[in-house]
This record gives C-alpha cells, structure tokens and sequence, in this order.
C-alpha cells in the first residue's frame, strides 16, 4: 500500500471529522441564538403593557365649600385641600347604589392613589378651575389596569381572579360608558420611583445612572489612559513595573463586590461622604473600569507601528511631542472602544453599589451628585421584589431601557472603531 | 483631540462643582425588608403630600438597619431603622455606647409568615409539629432523649392526614428575618410539643435552639432566595412544593397560591389580626430621638406613619398587607410616639 493510498483511506474520516466539527460550532451558536430569542421576546412581551397607561375619566365638581379653598387661597392652603372627597365623590355619583361603607371602600379603589395629586397639581396649575365641573382623566388603579390591558383574564371564576365580580362590573361599566381609556405612558419616563406600579417611572434611575457614569468618565478616563502611555511609552522595563503590569491584570479580574466594600470602607466611613450618592457610587464604578481601560488602552498603544514614532522623533520630535502627537491620535479609536466598553459594563453594575446604600427607595428625581439615588439596574432589581403583581410588567420595560442603553454604547464603540480604525 | 480634552475637564469641573460638604434635608431610612414595602408607602405619600423631600429608605435587613442606626448622631447617620422583631439588648446597649441614648419604638402592625402551594394542588391542613418534623434536621423518637436524622421524605409519613407528595419546601436564606420569625414561631412552636425538649430549654438552652431551630440540608428544604416573588414562580412549576414568604405576598397572588391552614386557622387577614393564626410576628420601626428637631419633616413623618389612615384598622397600609394593631395597642402607640418616649435599657 501506498502513501496515496493511506491518505485516501483516511479521507473520508477526516472529512467526517471536519463535517462533525463544523456541525457542532453551529449547533452552540444556533442554541445561542434560540436562547437569546427566547429571553427576548419573553421581556419584550411581559414589558409592553407597561407602555399603555390605562386612564378613567371622572367628571368632578370642583366645588369650593367641598375643598375648603377659593380662586384667591394661598398656595399652602391649595396644597393642603382635600382633593380625595371629590374624586370619591364623582365615583359615588357614577355608581349610586353602592351603598355600604366596605363597598364604598372597595369602589375608591378604581383610581390610583396617585389621582388625588393628580388633581391637586392640576388646581396649582390653574386655580380658575376651582367652582367649575371638570372631566378630567385619572390614573386608574394596577387591578383596574390590569383587567383592561387582558393581564387579568375576566373568564377566569370569581375564586380564582384577584378582582372580584364586582368591581369587574363596575370597570366594565366604565368600559361601556366610554369612560376607561389607554394612553402611551410617558409618566414611565418622567416619574421617579413609586410603590403604585401604576405611577412608577424610570427617570430617578436614568439619571441616577447617567450622574454616576459622569463621575465614573471624569475619573477613570484621564487616569486610565495617563496610566497606559506611562507603562506603554515612558515606563523603564524592571520588575517593579512588571509587577504593577501584572497587578493591574488582576485587579480586572476581582469581583466588584470587593469594589463596593472598598468604597464603604474608605468613602463612606472614613472620608464621611453621603450614602447612597452617585458621586460615590461613581468612584466606587471608576475603580472597577480603570483596568479594563488600562488593558484596552496599552494594547492599542502597542498596536501603533513603531515606525510612526521613530519618523517623529527622527524629524525632532521630543519624546512626549511623538506621544501626544502621533501615538495617541492613532490609538484612540482602541482607547475610546475600551472606555466605552468599560462604561457599559459600569452601567449595568449592581454588586458594588448595594455596599454603599444605593439599593433604596428613592422617589424625588435627583438634580446634583450628592442627592441620594439608584441606577437602572438597582431599579430593575428593586421592582422585581415587589409584591404588588403591577411591577412584573415595569421589570421587564426597565430591563429593555437597560438593554438600549447597552446596546447604543456598544454600537456607538463599533461606529467608533469602524470609522477611525487604521490598517498599518 | 481637543475636543476630548474639552469634554474631560467640563465633565471634571462638573464632578467638582457639585461636591459640596452637605447638611441634610430629607429624611434617611434604612432596616428590615420586611417593613419596606410599608415605610416607603408612607415616605411616598408623605412626600407628595407635604413639601419636604420624600425620605430616602434603604433596605438592609433588620441586623444590618441596627449597625447602622447605632453607629452615632449627626447627619450622616439613619434617623429610622425598621425591625421585623424587636430591638435586642446587645443592639441598644451598642447604640447607648455610641451616643444614640433615647430611642424611641414604634410597633406598627403584624406580618403573617404563610406556607403556600399551587392554588389548583393539594389542601394542607398543617400543625406546627407537623412542620418541625418534616424540616428538622433531626427529630425525636418515641424515646426521650434521643434524636436521629429526619428520616421523612413524604408529607403522609409526618402525619397520615397529610397528602402523599414529596417533602418540599422552597424558603428563605438564614440571613433573612423571614427565615427566623419562621423558625421561631413555627418550627419551635411545634417542637415545644416533646414535653423533654421542652425541659432541655432550661437546662441547655443551646441544646434546645440547635434541636428546634436547624433545618434539615439534605435537599427537602430548599433555599430560595430572598425574592418571594421567585419564589411563587417556582411554586406554580411545581405543583407539589410548599413556599414559605410573608402574607403581603400571598395577598396580591391570591389567584395563584393558596396558603396552608397553620393549626386549624387559615393565613388571612382577620385571623393574623386577632392572633388566631399562630405564625405572625410584630414590625417595629425605631427613632433617633436627638434627630427628631434637626432633620425637617421628622415630627410630620411620624405623624402620617402613625395617623389613624395609614396604620388604623382600615388604613392604606392595610391594601399592602399589613396587619393592623387592635384599637387600644394603636392608641397607646400612638401617645407614646407623640410624646417620644424613649425606650429603657
């Protein structure tokens, strides 16, 4: 036998072998694939009832014996009015026969809670409306949402649905009455946090993240790409620096909960900064995302050709004219990929900031860093503990919001690279 | 280049301008996640409805609360610490050690601890024993004295009234307060019906815990995590386990899960309430009396919390589960925190 042969022999099993190979790679990627669409369309469907709002519209009789106040009431006074007697009313007129005091209890619960501020802003707004009928749209109640948007299944029996006969009748009388319609929710992206699903927004958490990843920018960029042209272009070459090398190599690899105790520790109980601020959340995010800058930056400094440099300096360039000047400008588009990356990654970080007490409940919307707030993921974490059933639907919405911005960062980085990106 | 350069400093000057050394005008909240859901339903509405800021509250668990509460006075210090069981000497001697010598407590209502199921699978009718049994690491024979390595795997083997499935019981972690309170009241409820154990309570004290309080790890109780929402999650997959959370939670999913009858009474809201249901623990919240005149809003927030619409019998803390105190324990609270009586050591 012949090597020809021997070859041709153990071809086909080659063959066999590579065909094998090739159907395994794209059975894990096809899996991949299955399991990221999946997840999708699961949030995708649970997340867009929490973009409808569902609205009931009352006609209430601004009276000004009911509220206490007139046209010429001082603001305090306006602020402090009993709003919650007429909207009860106006329901109790809607619906005369119910009578007793646990039905009446049980018929106020059509309006959220938040109505009576509702209409409170609305009379700051504009105090001529006092003495005047009004229709005005109220936010409905998440059990009442939650029948009109089918979350609730109405054929269910009584036993087994969480709104009873009842007050299934009286939405449906609504229904009829034309009184019950859906808007798109934009209170979701102006409000802060609440515990009515119903007047829970995502703004608090969206600017809680972007003030935190202001603070996490300012810091970490400078440092980290200072820190890579040093170790790159002016670091002698001795163990102490190839120490620091391997340190900074670790120090990506370290759990960022250890992040987050380091940052109690030092800011919070030693320095005396304020808990739950985005300013030490920042810092705390900042010292998890310099390494990865670090790393990033160094490779796409050594990725510049040595030649750049050595033409520089050949022509008179100083050392530092050939960095600033040529090096740098060449490697940015790796350095800026890195940092993005390295900000979305912070971006979607919960570990560190539960050690410094921005796990809270937080309604007003934060203006500066010191005010306390929370980031998206903390929120998306937060409304998934939540008793009430209203916050599975705005879990799933505040995870698309984080999935955007994840997803408009990393974009951004490919746009970035794509366009600046260099072949030597 | 420039540009960048330009966006890092404005970005940078930004940063530094808007650290300032700040006093503090809202409230800050930290403690129980048990008492959460209800303090940040009174800090909502509280918010809205007055013009101090909303408090800020952060949910540490009741251990975690008392460090930080009873680490000193002065702004960067909670003002309320929430507590799912009342404060214990060690905490408020740590907390007189640092200064913070007047306390005041504030009882707030009952939580009702619920072991639940599918609501289309088996009725439970369970005692206390019956739990202690099928979750204890190690049980008593008929001899006094002796223990052995929980031998039950079906619910019928604990007691023949029992269906026939398998023993499994999604709960929390040991470092939730539901996790205690259930052990406490449940698993030591029914443990306290061997006469010998009982008598070990005085005379080894650490024996008679470590008999009532271990739970068994070999598989039939099965840590789920502090999120009950997940947990009734897991409950509808399968129908045969039981999942043990707090009553708000079984309140809102009444159409998904039902809770098991505890010594003949049923999880519900009058029941818990006159303290029939024998599972069911106090919630407290604590104050800093020295911040009461220095932080705005403290007087107004003790106010609303303890205002006869938000923890009387038909208050709005009510529709998020709690259970409120009877008519002469509330009037009670109520003058004692209007007076801000200080607890003793």
């Amino acid at each position: 036998m012949n090597n020809t042969d021997l070859v041709k022999q153990s071809l086909q099993k080659r063959y066999l072998k590579e065909r094998m190979f090739k159907a395994m790679g794209f059975i894990s990627i096809a899996t991949a694939i299955l399991f990221l669409l999946i997840l999708l369309t699961d949030i995708i469907g649970k997340a867009l009832p929490a973009f409808t709002q569902t609205n009931i519209a009352l006609e209430v009789k601004l009276s000004a014996d009911d509220l206490g106040i007139n046209a010429n009431s001082s603001e305090s006074e306006i602020r402090n009015a009993d709003y919650r007697k007429v909207i009860r009313e106006a329901l109790s007129r809607l619906f005369p026969e119910v009578t007793s005091r646990k039905d009446k209890r049980e018929l106020y619960t059509l309006t959220s809670m938040g109505a009576e501020f509702q209409l409170r802003d609305a009379i700051m707004d504009n105090p001529q409306l006092i003495d005047t009928t009004q229709r005005i749209e109220f936010l409905a109640d998440d059990d009442v949402a939650a029948v009109v948007k089918g979350a609730i299944d109405r054929n269910l029996p009584e036993s087994d649905r969480r709104v009873k006969n009842q007050k299934l009748a009286w939405i449906e009388s609504l229904e009829t009455k034309g009184q019950i319609n859906s808007t798109f929710n934009w209170q979701f992206f102006s409000n802060g946090d609440s515990r009515e699903p119903e007047m829970a927004g995502i703004k608090g958490a969206i600017l809680g993240s972007f003030f935190t990843l202001l603070v996490t920018l300012a810091l970490s960029f400078p440092i980290a790409v200072a820190a890579a042209i040093y170790l790159e272009e002016f670091a002698p070459k001795n163990r102490f620096i190839d120490f620091i090398e391997i340190n900074i190599n670790n120090l990506a690899a370290v759990p960022s909960i250890v992040f987050g105790l380091l940052g109690l520790a030092v800011f919070i109980n030693f320095f005396n900064m304020p808990r739950s601020a985005p300013v030490v959340g920042g810092i705390v995010l900042s010292l998890m995302t310099l390494p990865t800058i670090i790393i990033a930056s160094r490779s796409a400094i050594k990725a510049v050709p040595p030649s750049l440099r050595e033409a520089a300096l050949g022509l008179g360039a100083s050392k530092m004219q050939s960095v600033f000047h040529h090096v740098l400008p060449a490697a940015l588009p790796g350095i800026l990929t890195g940092t993005i990356i390295g900000m979305a990654q912070a971006l979607g970080e919960t570990a560190p900031l539960l050690m410094i007490g921005m796990v809270a409940f937080i309604v007003d919307i934060p203006q500066t860093l010191v005010e306390p707030s929370t980031v998206l993921p903390i929120q998306v974490f937060l409304w998934a503990d939540s008793p009430e059933r209203g916050f599975l639907e705005k879990t799933s919405a505040a995870i698309l919001v984080l999935l955007f911005f994840l997803v408009a960062m990393n974009a951004i980085a490919i746009y970035l690279r794509k366009k600046f990106e260099k072949k030597w | 280049m420039k540009t960048l350069k330009k966006i890092t400093v404005v970005a940078g000057l930004i940063a530094a301008s808007q650290i300032q050394a700040a006093g503090r005008d809202y409230i800050s909240v930290v403690g129980s996640s048990t008492v959460y859901p209800f303090s940040t339903v009174v800090a909502e509405r509280f918010g809205k409805s007055t013009s101090y800021k909303t408090p800020k509250i952060e949910s540490t668990g009741t251990g975690g609360g008392m460090k930080l509460f009873c680490k000193g006075n002065g702004v960067d210090t909670a003002d309320i610490t929430n507590a799912s069981r009342r404060i214990k000497d060690s905490e408020l001697k740590m907390c007189h050690e640092n200064g913070v010598t007047d306390v005041v407590e504030v009882l707030i209502g009952y939580d009702g601890i619920v072991v639940a199921n599918d609501v289309n699978s088996h009725e439970f009718k369970l005692s206390r024993k019956d739990l202690f049994l099928a979750l204890a690491k190690e049980i008593p024979t008929d001899k006094d004295g002796e223990l052995i390595a929980n031998p039950y795997t079906m619910w019928n083997e604990v007691n023949k009234d029992l269906p026939a499935v398998k023993i499994e019981v999604l709960g929390p972690p040991p470092t939730s307060g539901t996790r205690d309170a259930f052990v406490e009241l449940a698993m030591e409820g029914g443990c306290k019906n061997f006469p010998w154990i009982k008598d070990t309570k005085d005379a080894d004290k650490t024996k008679y815990k470590s008999i009532c309080h271990t739970i068994r790890e070999d598989g039939a109780y099965i840590e789920a995590g502090e999120n009950d929402n997940l947990i009734i999650q897991k409950l509808q997959k399968n129908p045969d386990a039981l999942g043990i959370f707090g009553f708000s939670f079984l309140d809102q999913n009444a159409d998904l899960v039902k809770g098991a009858l505890v010594d003949g009474s049923a999880p519900e809201f009058e029941t818990i309430a006159s303290g029939e249901y024998p599972v069911s623990r106090p919630l407290f919240f604590y104050v800093k009396k020295a911040h009461v005149a220095e932080i705005p809003g403290m007087k107004e927030f003790l106010n609303e919390f303890t205002s006869e619409k938000a923890m009387g019998e038909e208050g709005y803390l009510t529709d998020k589960g709690l259970i409120p105190l009877d008519q002469d324990k509330y009037i009670k609270v109520k003058e004692d925190v209007m007076n801000l009586k200080s607890l003793e050591l």
